[in-house]
């Protein structure tokens, strides 16, 4: 990263600590749903953006983890152990449904994730000896940690800005490490990975795996964020925003889940006045972006720099070199 | 027995219809490798074609003339040249994706600019009986059965008995072969996309009654094409259409037999039984992948 970009993540940082102090409750909500679509778009991103398959699970990765944690809480687990069970769970679900669907690689995980989100939701809606159906799961309490309290929504803000900054940071270090390392030559060229010797298949399975685990923290901190949950909030819409969050903010790209959630959730609340038109012009924007810049918001906003400094002289940089870190 | 071939006859009927949807998917796929993620979408939107029509004074046969010829114009034609065409060469993820949002900006304009609401869709024959021994057999679903069955007879015609049917085959097999051999194959493309638009209009006409037109409609729809597509054999015509009828049978029988609740499950277990046991389908060839 160059030293444009440390500044520009240093002051988003900052913003993103000292904003909660000016917002009303709702704005709290709204930029405490940031955090944590954040964490599932970013998991998302290691499957969509690194290893290049499609998966329309995502939705439902989160909803198995804030089922699992409202009904672990429930049972009077503590929230630290319901954390990492949530999380843990949804990798090993995900190593489970990837390793046939992965077998045959191009578009079957789409199809096998499509199939497993519309499953996921029917156990969800017809088991109501578990999940209690359609009348979903309300009065989810907010963890206490070391004596903190975080019923308060700031506070509940502060605890899911935490540990968006603990996962991205793994998941930072993690893309530096060898494996990293292998999944970026996953997305940047899979035939000569193979030929170098890569069990690209392996790596494949690990990105979604990974990527399913992160859908369960995240869903492990919705469902203490919204408090109640009902099957309808992980059918296939959730996954097929989480998906286009991805795309917008730009694949493959470290920040851009960050850029692609933030886009999301505020955007419906921008177009107010559109009112129920926000939608459609959403997805406008996503093919319209999709046809002329298919490497997202980041990768617009990367070109508009690139073109700024060709123009002044040679101490830009050189092109892809950015994109080949994470 | 009597219930059960009550079941099989509506089950062969729904079948028919996901066939429809299934051979246009395909057949987008066999030629321009492309996914449409939209194409439930697709099926929902030409019965507000019709609906609008007929609510400008147009009878039911012109309004259907009229949504089949609006659906190959923007769904097909429109569709090739806006989404897919600047889309195919950045591969093929990124225009899944944008079917994806296709399908997205489709069900919410319906929701916008006609209506939210299940809209009551004429039926093409009145709704009668039929006893048959002990079964009693709805007259809608023979009616669709019969469509269905000369639809896909005349697709069947068209690509195997005539020049443009060969050239098209030949276009989805070797694309650089044929264009080598003189054939426009750009063109061939763009009719597989022409002919989608009239399977999903057709299939429009034929499912509307059943379900009530609504903007959701594509959701089930879509899934049931992919559903079928790939448990029939992805890259065969014939595949789908068998894979489209197994599918509704299959979904009548386990609805009544095992269990209602579950009904959406039971095709999505057998998807997922296929992919790990026959990836290249019941009846479909091993695809050859190119590097």
């Amino acid at each position: 990263m160059n030293r444009l970009g440390i500044i520009v993540v240093g002051a988003a940082v900052i913003f993103a600590i000292v904003v909660p102090f000016f917002l009303k409750p709702f704005g709290i909500y709204l930029i405490s749903m940031w955090a944590v679509l954040t964490i599932a778009a970013m998991g998302l991103n290691l499957t969509l953006g690194y290893a290049g398959q499609i998966s329309l699970a995502q939705g439902a990765f989160v909803g198995i983890g804030a089922y699992t944690t409202a009904l672990l809480i429930q049972a009077g687990w503590p929230y630290p152990i319901v954390f990492i069970s949530a999380g843990l769970l949804c990798f090993a679900i995900g190593w489970g449904l990837g390793y046939p669907a992965l077998r045959v690689q191009h578009h079957y995980l789409a199809f096998v994730t499509l199939a497993f989100t519309t499953l996921v939701f029917l156990v969800l809606r017809n088991e109501e000896w578990l999940t209690r159906g359609i009348y979903g799961i309300s009065g989810i309490a907010r963890p206490t940690l070391l004596g903190w309290s975080t019923a308060n929504a700031r506070d509940f803000y502060f605890f899911c800005l935490g540990a968006l900054t603990v996962i991205a940071a793994a998941t930072w270090w993690m893309l530096r490490s060898p494996w990293g390392r292998a999944f970026i030559a996953l997305r940047e060229n899979p035939i000569r990975a193979l030929s170098l010797g890569l069990d690209t298949r392996r790596y494949t399975l690990m990105a979604f795996a990974i990527g399913s685990g992160l859908a369960g923290l995240s869903g492990a901190l919705y469902a203490p964020l919204v408090q109640f949950i009902e099957p309808n909030s992980f059918a296939l819409g959730l996954s097929f925003n989480l998906l286009l969050m991805v795309i917008v903010g730009g694949g493959g790209c470290f920040f851009g889940p960050f850029v692609g959630a933030l886009v999301a959730v505020l955007l419906p609340e921008w177009m107010r006045i559109t009112q129920s038109y926000y939608l459609m012009v959403y997805a406008a924007i996503v093919m319209l972006l999709l046809a002329f810049c298919p490497s997202g918001l980041l990768g617009l906003i990367e070109r508009v720099i690139k073109a700024t400094r060709g123009r002044r002289g040679p101490d830009g940089i050189a092109p892809n070199a950015e994109r080949a870190n994470p | 027995m009597a219930s059960f071939i009550q079941l099989l006859v509506s089950g062969l009927a729904t079948g028919a219809i996901y066939a429809l949807i299934a051979v246009g998917f395909t057949l987008l796929w066999q030629t321009s490798q492309t996914i449409n993620f939209a194409q439930g979408e697709f099926v929902m939107l030409p019965a507000f074609f019709i609906l609008s029509a007929m609510n400008w004074g147009a009878p039911f046969w012109l309004a259907a003339l009229i949504g089949i010829a609006l659906s190959v114009a923007i769904l097909g034609l429109l569709f090739k040249i806006i989404i897919v065409d600047p889309m195919l060469r950045h591969g093929v993820l990124p225009l899944v994706i944008s079917t994806i949002a296709l399908s997205l900006f489709l069900k919410e304009s319906v929701k916008d600019f006609y209506s939210s609401q299940a809209q009551p869709f004429p039926a093409l024959v009145p709704s009668t009986d039929i006893h048959i021994f002990d079964a009693v057999i709805s007259t809608q679903s023979l009616a669709v059965l019969a469509v269905a069955i000369v639809t896909v007879v005349a697709l069947q015609v068209l690509l195997n008995k005539t020049r443009v049917g060969r050239c098209m085959q030949a276009t989805a097999q070797n694309p650089t072969l044929a264009r080598i051999l003189g054939i426009p194959t750009r063109r061939m493309v763009l009719y597989t996309f022409l002919i989608n638009g009239v399977l999903v209009a057709v299939a429009s006409i034929l499912v509307s009654p059943i379900y009530l037109a609504k903007f959701t409609n594509g959701e089930t729809l879509g899934m049931a094409a992919f559903v079928a597509a790939i448990i029939g054999g992805y890259n065969q015509v014939r595949g789908a259409i068998l894979g489209g009828v197994i599918l509704g049978i299959l979904d009548n029988l386990s609805a009544a037999y095992v269990s209602s609740q579950y009904r959406g499950a039971f095709p999505l277990l057998v998807l997922i039984a296929v992919i790990l046991l026959r990836p290249q389908g019941l009846f479909g060839r091993i695809e050859e992948r190119t590097v």
